[in-house]
């Protein structure tokens, strides 16, 4: 299965986002429970990219590790940074119209979860399930 | 543009999200019902998510929006039919939808919401009676 990628500059294009990683996850061979898990991390580090990056893009690729699947996505923006990421990961913590859970929340859904960001730079969130 | 149908059904209103929602979608729904529950003295709001595969931060805030906008406009929301792993995945995300109340199904969130009409309306004539 060839590498997806996804540009997010709508709230529609977080919606392809979710549909796509849906597709990936279903071809890693993940159970429904998981298929939600990603999927639903996705939506959460999309909005992420359109709203505090302004715009950005998802890369969505199936990994494999021995005998083991996953599904890993790239999200990737060119907005302001994030300048305290210990803060932004912290439940509660929000600068936009979510209920401040994206990050941290996200984070607890995935089995890998980078995160690479630089001021004025943007961001650049790894994560990965696995089956 | 899209929108989500509302179906009135006695003094309750009833909403089945069967598409994946956007924000623009999300926005029109909380407008829609909020004047629908006015123009129709709605007493209770019942949402089917049955068909959603997930709920995601956005769509619980735009769900708890809606219960709090209604609970000021005097009606109770009911969520029903969440699927088992959207439930898991809710609470590992740490989303608790404040203010919302969930049943099993349809069937049991109409319940609560008829409940709770016959109970207002109980309380209403006793007070008519007690000002005699």
């Amino acid at each position: 299965m060839a590498t997806s990628t996804v540009p997010i500059r709508t709230g529609e294009d977080v919606v392809r986002v979710r549909q796509e990683v849906r597709r990936f996850a279903i071809e890693a061979g993940l159970g429904l429970v998981d298929q939600t898990k990603i999927v639903t991390a996705a939506s959460e580090l999309a909005r992420n990219t359109l709203d505090h990056g302004k715009g950005g893009q998802a890369t969505i690729d199936l990994v494999q590790s021995g005998a083991r699947c996953g599904v890993r996505i790239v999200f990737e923006d060119n907005g302001p940074g994030i300048p305290d990421i210990e803060l932004a990961l912290k439940d509660g913590y929000t600068s936009g119209k979510g209920m401040g859970l994206g990050l941290g929340g996200a984070r607890r859904l995935c089995n890998e979860f980078a995160i690479v960001s630089e001021a004025g730079q943007g961001t650049r969130v790894t994560v990965a399930r696995w089956k | 543009m899209d929108r989500i149908p509302i179906l009135k059904l006695g003094e309750a209103l009833l909403v089945t999200i069967q598409v994946d929602m956007h924000d623009r979608l999300a926005m029109a729904l909380e407008e829609d019902l909020t004047t629908q529950i006015v123009q129709h003295t709605a007493k209770g709001v019942l949402i089917d998510i049955s068909a959603l595969e997930i709920v995601d931060s956005f769509i619980g805030r735009t769900l708890a929006n809606i219960a709090m906008i209604a609970k000021v406009l005097d009606a109770d929301t009911v969520v029903v039919g969440m699927r088992p792993a959207v439930a898991i995945t809710l609470v590992e995300l740490g989303l608790s939808l404040p203010g919302v109340r969930t049943a099993l199904n349809a069937e049991r969130g109409m319940a609560m919401i008829r409940n709770r009409i016959e109970r207002a309306d109980l309380n209403l004539r006793d007070e008519e009676e007690g000002g005699h």
